[in-house]
């Protein structure tokens, strides 16, 4: 029992510490990718290639002046940004991140807490997480606030029923609400995740569409739509409850792309088993990551490359030895697919950002109810006859 | 431990409740009715029905109480204005409020034998008096066994009532349309 609370509490402490740095740097990957895409070099200024920008914004945040407008309701307006941020927060608790791993002779799985409904969770929670953008939109007073708390909240209904209806389909085919056992039903190789095995690509697609929706994302930001709202839903915030609005849409953003990962994309399997090698595929980048690296600190161009290159290619050279190691190889692989996984699709929530234009409202809901819902259905009664009518 | 956890909770949801009649702005009443639905979930999970405990936070929590929100934002609907009481409500309805408590108590007392408390998973082990579905426990599985077994009959024949109140819906619409 002892040896139960204190394994809880230091995973606790571990996740709470990776998603607080990866919502602080996941900013700064964004605003990178977006730079890129765009053609200009993107924070620059704090730290090499603006590696403490984060930093320095947090700072910024916390010291700013935390301002309640007089006209507000004022228990609502307090209350808002503490429930987005809590519901956003919430759902990471039942992702499962890897296989089990022993510590100290203690084996545990890496996930906070193994529910035997965890899809269902995260569902609930996420439809939780709606309150708080209208609530923060209503007490604001203020009609920019106010029509953005609606669009948000008009959204998050309409596009949840796509989104459910998506997760339905490969969850037919796994049999279960378990997010591991989700993952264990699709172990062995990329065709058996649910997205080849299961044919489930309409449904993914789906999935991804509605998610952007759910997390107020470009091309469905209309609740924020600056152009129009000022800032929409959090006109009024300032300080730290700008921060947790910011914080909570980054978080979904995360449970999303995790989620995504375990429905359609085998969790921390690899794409192909491990007797073909698949086990050496992160040594093998870091590897030739380090190896670039050194080779042009060797041969470099500015003068202060022959400094940092060798730095950053020594570093890479002994994580490639760390996934090499035998003892961690079991959970530090499977760890990396997952993280690789849910990193391609964060990617393509910042690619998507930067390429496309934000949909006009009656597009918006056009879209969900009369062409993403029907297919959804179909989808569903598809995958439905085939699970009942295949032994 | 169990009984701590359920009444702590029973006691929310009880506040949450009179909280829902007390408060005059129509946000707070809905938010109350959320914080009900919250913690009867809580309620069902004690007992291990953690299906069941989803379901009212997703439907009811999750989209009804969104709706609810959303329309009144929407209607921009202010707080009510409290009018002169009529001394009859009080002098009825406050003997007709404890008399309608009592008989409820006494139902109660003489459904479940004395010393039956709460203990965890009540719902799916042997839990004699609370229906046919306390023997098969609470999980999706066991739920949807049920409601397409057993229960089918009243199953079709609720979505078909959902599907007349949608049907209503849109002819009401429609009129105001035109």
């Amino acid at each position: 029992m002892d040896a139960f609370i204190i394994i809880s509490l230091a995973k606790i402490l571990v996740v709470f510490a990776v998603l607080m740095t990866t919502l602080a740097y996941l900013q700064w990957v964004e605003r990178k990718v977006i730079a890129h895409i765009q053609v200009r070099p993107g924070p620059y200024r704090v730290g090499p290639h603006g590696l403490l920008q984060p930093l320095a914004d947090v700072i910024k945040l916390i010291t700013k002046e935390d301002l309640v407008p007089p006209y507000v309701n004022k228990p609502l307006y307090l209350l808002a940004p503490f429930l987005a941020i809590t519901m956003a927060l919430l759902s990471i608790s039942v992702i499962p991140f890897g296989p089990s791993i022993t510590v100290a002779g203690h084996t545990t799985f890496m996930q906070l807490t193994d529910l035997n409904m965890g899809v269902l969770f995260v569902l609930a929670v996420s439809s939780l997480g709606v309150y708080g953008i209208a609530l923060a939109g209503w007490s604001s007073n203020n009609k920019y606030a106010l029509i953005g708390g609606l669009r948000s909240s008009a959204q998050m209904i309409s596009y949840e029923l796509p989104l459910s209806l998506a997760i339905a389909a490969p969850l037919l085919i796994s049999n279960t609400l378990s997010l591991r056992e989700l993952v264990d039903k699709q172990d062995g190789g990329i065709w058996h995740w649910n997205l080849i095995h299961g044919g489930q690509i309409i449904s993914f697609i789906i999935f991804l569409i509605a998610a952007f929706a759910e997390t107020n994302r470009v091309p469905f930001d209309l609740p924020e739509a600056e152009n129009e709202l000022v800032a929409g839903f959090h006109t009024e915030y300032s300080s730290m409850k700008f921060a947790s609005f910011f914080m909570a849409e980054y978080a979904n953003m995360i449970t999303v792309s995790c989620m995504a990962t375990l429905l359609f994309l085998g969790g921390w399997g690899a794409p192909w088993p491990a007797e073909y090698g698949s086990s050496l595929v992160p040594a093998v980048i870091f590897a030739f990551a380090g190896v670039v690296a050194l080779y042009h600190g060797i041969n470099a161009e500015r003068r202060r490359d022959k400094k940092t290159f060798p730095v950053f290619g020594v570093i890479f050279l002994i994580i490639a030895v760390v996934f090499l190691l035998p003892m961690v190889q079991g959970w530090l692989v499977p760890l990396f697919w997952f993280c690789a996984k849910t990193g391609g699709i964060l990617f393509t929530f910042m690619w998507i950002r930067g390429t496309l234009p934000r949909f006009r409202y009656d597009q918006l809901m056009g879209f969900t109810w009369k062409f993403l819902f029907p297919v959804a259905v179909l989808n569903l009664l598809v995958t439905g006859f085939v699970v009942a009518l295949l032994p | 431990m169990d009984v701590i956890l359920f009444l702590i909770f029973a006691t929310i949801a009880v506040v949450c409740a009179i909280n829902v009649v007390v408060q005059t702005h129509p946000i707070s009443s809905a938010l109350s009715l959320v914080g009900v639905m919250g913690s009867l979930a809580v309620l069902y999970l004690l007992l291990g029905a953690e299906f069941i405990a989803a379901a009212q936070v997703i439907v009811y929590a999750g989209a009804i109480m969104v709706l609810f929100i959303f329309v009144i934002m929407l209607l921009n609907a202010g707080a009510e204005v409290k009018k002169g009481q009529s001394t009859m409500a009080l002098f009825l309805g406050v003997p007709l409020l404890a008399g309608l408590l009592i008989v409820m108590c006494w139902y109660l007392q003489s459904w479940f034998p004395i010393g039956t408390t709460v203990h965890f998973g009540g719902f799916q082990s042997t839990a004699p008096h609370t229906g046919p579905l306390a023997q098969s426990g609470g999980s999706a599985h066991e739920v949807g066994i049920a409601l397409f077994t057993r229960y089918l009959l009243p199953f079709e024949v609720t979505s078909v009532l959902i599907l007349i109140a949608i049907l209503g819906a849109i002819v009401l619409a429609r009129k105001e349309i035109d």
